[in-house]
C-alpha cells in the first residue's frame, strides 16, 4: 500500500526533475521568457522548501546546467539548520557538478552570488576549491576576466601577484607582464598581431576595436577554435569564404550537430545530405556506445509540426532534439522506423509545418508492433485535440494489458503553466528531455514517472545515481 | 456569401481552440489563379486620413493596404508556382512605422496596369458609415436645418484593434497552419469575429499575422475578457468496442471525421439567406472587388465585410466584421428611417412606437442635433399636417 503522503512526493519529486532537464527559462512556443522564469523559480522554492534532500541529490540526475546553476545558488544561500553530515554531503554534490558544469556557467554562478551577497563561509570554500582546481588559471583568468575578478575579490581568494595584477588594474598602467598569456593580451590592445594568440571570445572584441575584417579575422583566429566555436562559426565562415573554419562535423555532439543541420537551407542540406546523414550517424554512434543495437525492435514517432520551432530565442530546438532523438535511437534499436507526424520519410529535410495528428501516427507505429515505442513530442495534439491519449488509454487497457510494448513520451519543452512538460496520457510516462544524449538514463527515470514505483523506491535510486556520481569524482 | 459556404470553393477544416479563440481554418484544393494579394505597410500615422473621393473624408487607424494583382484573362496564367512575380510591394517583414501623417487617396485605387491598392476592411466599414449619410432626403419640418445641410456628418464608430483583443496575439502566434490553407474563419467566445480568405496559400502565410492589425467588433472584445476558455472537441474513444489495431483505427478515423463536423454549423451568421446587399465597387477582370452590408436585424448577427469574387462564383478574397448591437441599431434606425421617407411619425409606427420615443432612440444612438424637439413633440399631438 502505497502511502498518499508519498505518491505527492513522489510526483512532485518527478515533476522537478523533468522541470529541471527542460526548462532555460527561456521564451517558449507557447510562453514568453517571463512566465517560464517565473514558474520555475517558484518551483525550485517548493521543492527546496519541502524536499531539501531531494532538490540536492537531483544535482547527481542530468539536469540542464541553468537549473544546476540555480540549485547549487538557492542551496547555498542558506545553510543554517544543516547538521554538519548534510552540509558535508550538500557540499560533496554541489563540488561534483560544478565540475560538471561549463566554465563560463560556474563563473557566472559565482558573479550571482556575489551580487546577491551570499559570503557564509561554505560558498567561499566552494569558491576556493573549485577555482583551485582548474587547470589553466591564467587563461581563466583571461577569458573569463569579470568573472574571476568578481570571485577573487568576493570570496578572499589569494591570487599570485601577477594575476592580481591583471586583474584588478588597467592594461596602459602596465608596462609589461612577465606571464605570456598576460602580455600577449596586453600587446593585443596595440598590435593586431598578437591579438590571434588569444582565445576566440577575447580576441573577438580587440579585432572589432582594430577594425579587422570579419574574414581576415576568421581565417587567423581559426586555430585557437573550440569545438563548439568551430561549429557555431560555420555559417559565418561560409559568408565570409574562410575555409580555414571547415569543422570536422562527426566529431561534434548529436544535438548541437542537429540544431546545426536544420540551420541550414533545404537546398544545402540536399546538397549536403550524404555528409550530413554520416555526421549524425557517427555522433548517435558515439553516444550509444556500448549499448548500440540493444533496444530491439524501436519505433519512434516525432514531432514536426509548426510548435517545434521553439522560440526565436531557442530556434527550433524542439524539432532538433527530435531529429537527433531519431538517430540516436536508429543507433539503439536493432531494427529501427522513424515516423515523422507530417509524413515525411527524410529526416533531413524536415522542417516545422502543420498541425500536429499525433493520434494518427500512433495508430501506425502500433500496427508495426515494436518492443519500444517512443514519441518525441511537446505533448500538444491537435488535430484532433487529444486523440493521441485515447488511442494509448484504449490500447494499454484493450488491446496490450500486459504491456508488451513500451511506450515512452520524451517532451522537449517545459510548460510554465502546469510547472511541468505537458503529458500526452495518464496511461504513458512522460519525461523532460533536453539533450537526446540523456535519452538512455531518461528512460529509465520513466518509470517513476508512471507512478507505479514508490517513493522509497525512487529514493533508493537517487541515492544510487548519487553514489555513482559522488563516486566518479573520486575515480577521477 | 449568398448561395451558401459550398460554392466558395473553400473547405473548412477542424478548428483549432486557444483559450477563448477558436480559428478554423479554410483550405482550397487547388490555390485560386489569375489573383494574388500582397501588403503595403502604411507609412501613415495614427489616425490616418482617407480621401474617399466624393468630398468625403475618413479618418481611421490604418495599419496597411492591400495590393490586388490579377491576370487579365485568368485562364492563362501559368500554373501555380511559376508565376513570375513582381517584387513583393513591402518586404514580407516589414514593420508598421509612425512618420507623418497624410491623406490616402480613395479606398481602392487601380494602380495602372493590373493591380489595385485597396484598404482592408475600410471598404466595408466606410459603406456602413456612409450608410444614408447625406441625412434626410425630404425636408420634413421636424429636422434641422444641420441634418437637412449636413446629413450624419461627422459619422463616427468604434472598434478594437486586435492587439486589444486578449488572447488573439497568443492564439494566432501558436496556431499552426495547414498545407494549402487560404483563410480562416475566426471566432471568439464562439461568436464569429471575422472571415479572412485569400486567393492563394503563400498569400495567406504572409498575411496571417495581419490579422492582428484588423479591427474587431466591441462585443469580441467583451467576451474575450470573459470567457475563459471555449470547449473544445473531446475525443471519446469507447474501449469496449475496440478489440483489435484495425478497430482502432476505425475508431479514430470516425473520431477525426466527428471533430471535421464539429464546428460547420457556426458560420450561420453570415450565409443566412437574402440576409445581405452587396454593392459592386471595383472589376478586376473576371474578378470584382465589392462590400456588402447585412439588413440589420436586431438581436442576430449582422456583418459587414468585403470581397473578391471570381465569375463563376469563388471567393478570391474576403474580410469581414461583426457589428455590435449598439452598431446594428444604428443601421436598423437609419434604415427604417430611410425607407419611410424620413418622416418621423411612418417610421415610428412601422416601429410601432411613438415619434418623440423615437426621437429619444435617434438621440440615444448618438445622433445629437438632428431633430427640433417641439416640431416633434407636436406631431405626437397633432399628427402631421397636410
Amino acid at each position: 500500500m502505497v502511502d498518499r503522503r508519498d505518491l505527492v512526493a513522489c510526483e512532485d519529486v518527478v515533476m522537478f526533475v523533468n522541470a529541471a532537464v527542460t526548462s532555460t527559462g527561456q521564451r517558449e512556443f507557447r510562453d514568453d521568457a517571463i512566465a517560464q522564469r517565473l514558474s520555475v523559480e517558484f518551483l525550485h522554492e517548493y521543492i527546496l522548501g519541502n524536499y531539501r534532500e531531494l532538490y540536492a541529490a537531483s544535482l547527481a540526475l542530468d539536469i540542464n546546467d541553468f537549473n544546476a546553476a540555480l540549485i547549487v545558488r538557492n542551496l547555498l544561500v542558506s545553510s543554517r539548520d544543516l547538521t554538519p553530515e548534510v552540509r558535508r554531503r550538500e557540499g560533496e554534490l554541489i563540488a561534483r557538478r560544478l565540475e560538471l558544469m561549463a566554465p563560463q556557467r560556474v563563473w557566472r554562478l559565482f558573479r550571482e552570488l556575489a551580487r546577491r551577497g551570499v559570503n557564509n563561509r561554505r560558498t567561499r570554500a566552494i569558491m576556493r576549491d573549485w577555482t583551485a582546481q582548474r587547470r589553466d588559471p591564467v587563461l581563466d583568468a583571461v577569458k573569463y576576466r569579470t568573472g574571476v575578478k568578481a570571485t577573487m575579490r568576493h570570496a578572499h581568494l589569494e591570487v599570485p601577484a601577477e594575476t592580481g595584477t591583471f586583474l584588478f588594474s588597467s592594461p596602459r598602467k602596465v608596462s609589461a607582464f612577465g606571464t605570456p598569456l598576460f602580455e600577449t593580451w596586453r600587446q593585443a590592445h596595440y598590435a593586431q598581431r598578437a591579438l590571434y594568440d588569444l582565445p576566440y571570445s577575447v580576441a573577438e572584441g580587440l579585432a572589432s576595436m582594430h577594425g579587422i575584417k570579419r574574414a581576415t579575422f576568421l581565417e587567423k583566429i581559426a586555430p585557437q577554435l573550440t569545438r563548439l566555436e568551430r561549429l557555431r562559426l560555420q555559417d559565418a565562415a561560409e559568408r565570409a569564404g574562410v575555409a580555414a573554419v571547415r569543422a570536422d562535423l562527426t566529431g561534434m555532439p548529436l544535438t548541437r550537430l542537429a540544431s546545426y543541420v536544420l540551420s541550414l537551407s533545404q537546398a544545402e542540406r540536399a546538397a549536403r545530405h550524404d555528409e550530413l546523414r554520416h555526421a549524425m550517424t557517427v555522433s548517435a554512434r558515439r553516444v550509444a556506445g556500448p549499448a548500440a543495437g540493444s533496444w530491439g525492435r524501436v519505433v519512434a514517432v516525432l514531432d514536426d509540426s509548426f510548435s517545434s520551432f521553439g522560440s526565436t530565442a531557442k530556434r527550433q530546438r524542439p524539432l532538433a532534439v527530435a531529429l537527433a532523438c531519431r538517430f540516436l535511437l536508429k543507433a539503439l534499436a536493432g531494427e529501427f522506423t522513424g515516423l515523422w507526424t507530417s509524413g515525411t520519410h527524410d529526416p533531413l529535410l524536415v522542417r516545422p509545418s502543420g498541425p500536429t495528428p499525433l493520434g494518427e501516427r500512433l495508430i501506425d507505429a502500433l500496427e508495426l508492433a515494436p518492443d519500444r515505442l517512443i514519441v518525441v513530442s511537446d505533448g500538444w495534439d491537435n488535430s484532433p485535440p487529444g486523440l493521441a491519449a485515447e488511442v494509448l488509454r484504449v490500447w494499454r487497457e484493450r488491446l496490450d494489458p500486459t504491456g508488451a510494448t513500451a511506450v515512452v513520451h520524451l517532451n522537449p519543452v517545459y510548460d510554465a503553466e502546469g510547472f511541468d512538460v505537458k503529458r500526452l496520457s495518464a496511461s504513458v510516462p512522460t519525461v523532460g528531455v533536453r539533450d537526446a544524449e540523456d535519452v538512455p538514463a531518461l528512460v529509465e527515470l520513466a518509470r517513476f514517472a508512471e507512478g507505479r514505483a514508490g517513493f522509497a523506491e525512487l529514493r533508493r535510486y537517487l541515492a544510487d545515481r548519487q553514489d555513482r556520481f559522488r563516486s566518479r569524482r573520486a575515480a577521477a | 456569401m449568398n448561395g451558401g459556404f459550398a460554392a466558395t470553393g473553400l473547405i473548412a477544416r477542424p478548428a483549432q481552440v486557444w483559450g477563448a479563440v477558436r480559428l478554423v481554418p479554410l483550405v482550397r484544393e487547388a490555390p485560386l489563379v489569375g489573383l494574388r494579394l500582397d501588403r503595403r505597410v502604411h507609412e501613415v500615422g495614427d489616425p490616418s486620413i482617407v480621401d474617399v473621393g466624393d468630398g468625403t473624408y475618413y479618418r481611421s487607424f490604418i495599419p496597411h493596404a492591400f495590393v490586388a494583382s490579377w491576370d487579365p484573362d485568368g485562364d492563362r496564367t501559368a500554373a501555380f508556382g511559376t508565376q513570375l512575380q513582381e517584387r513583393p510591394v513591402t518586404p514580407r517583414n516589414a514593420r508598421m512605422r509612425m512618420p507623418p501623417r497624410r491623406a490616402t487617396r480613395r479606398m481602392a485605387r487601380g494602380l495602372g496596369g493590373n493591380r489595385l491598392r485597396f484598404l482592408p476592411m475600410h471598404l466595408a466599414l466606410e459603406g456602413y458609415l456612409a450608410l444614408h449619410f447625406g441625412g434626410p432626403a425630404i425636408v420634413w419640418e421636424e429636422w434641422t436645418d444641420r441634418a437637412v445641410r449636413e446629413g450624419l456628418s461627422p459619422r463616427v464608430e468604434e472598434a478594437y484593434c486586435g492587439y486589444a483583443v486578449r488572447g488573439l496575439a497568443d492564439a494566432l502566434k501558436v496556431f499552426e497552419i495547414h498545407r494549402g490553407q487560404c483563410g480562416v474563419a475566426l471566432y471568439v467566445a464562439d461568436t464569429l469575429a471575422s472571415v479572412f480568405v485569400v486567393p492563394h496559400p503563400s498569400d495567406y502565410r504572409a498575411l496571417h499575422a495581419t490579422l492582428l492589425e484588423d479591427l474587431y467588433g466591441e462585443v469580441l472584445f467583451h467576451y474575450a475578457n470573459y470567457v475563459e476558455a471555449v470547449p473544445d472537441f473531446v475525443v471519446g474513444i469507447e474501449a469496449e468496442r475496440v478489440s483489435s489495431l484495425a478497430d482502432l483505427r476505425r475508431a479514430a478515423a470516425g473520431q477525426a471525421g466527428a471533430w471535421e463536423r464539429f464546428h460547420h454549423l457556426m458560420l450561420s451568421g453570415l450565409t443566412g439567406e437574402g440576409s445581405y446587399t452587396s454593392e459592386s465597387v471595383y472589376r478586376l477582370g473576371p474578378f470584382e472587388l465589392s462590400r456588402f452590408l447585412p439588413s440589420f436585424r436586431l438581436d442576430e448577427e449582422n456583418h459587414i465585410g468585403e470581397r473578391i469574387t471570381h465569375q463563376d462564383g469563388r471567393l478570391a478574397y474576403c474580410k469581414t466584421f461583426r457589428l455590435s448591437a449598439a452598431q446594428i441599431r444604428r443601421g436598423h434606425l437609419l434604415t427604417t428611417l430611410h425607407a419611410h421617407g424620413w418622416a418621423l411619425d411612418a417610421a415610428a409606427t412601422a416601429l410601432n412606437t411613438t415619434p418623440s420615443a423615437l426621437a429619444r432612440r435617434i438621440r440615444e444612438s448618438g445622433f445629437e442635433g438632428l431633430l427640433r424637439q417641439h416640431v416633434v413633440e407636436r406631431l405626437e399631438r397633432e399628427g402631421r399636417r397636410r
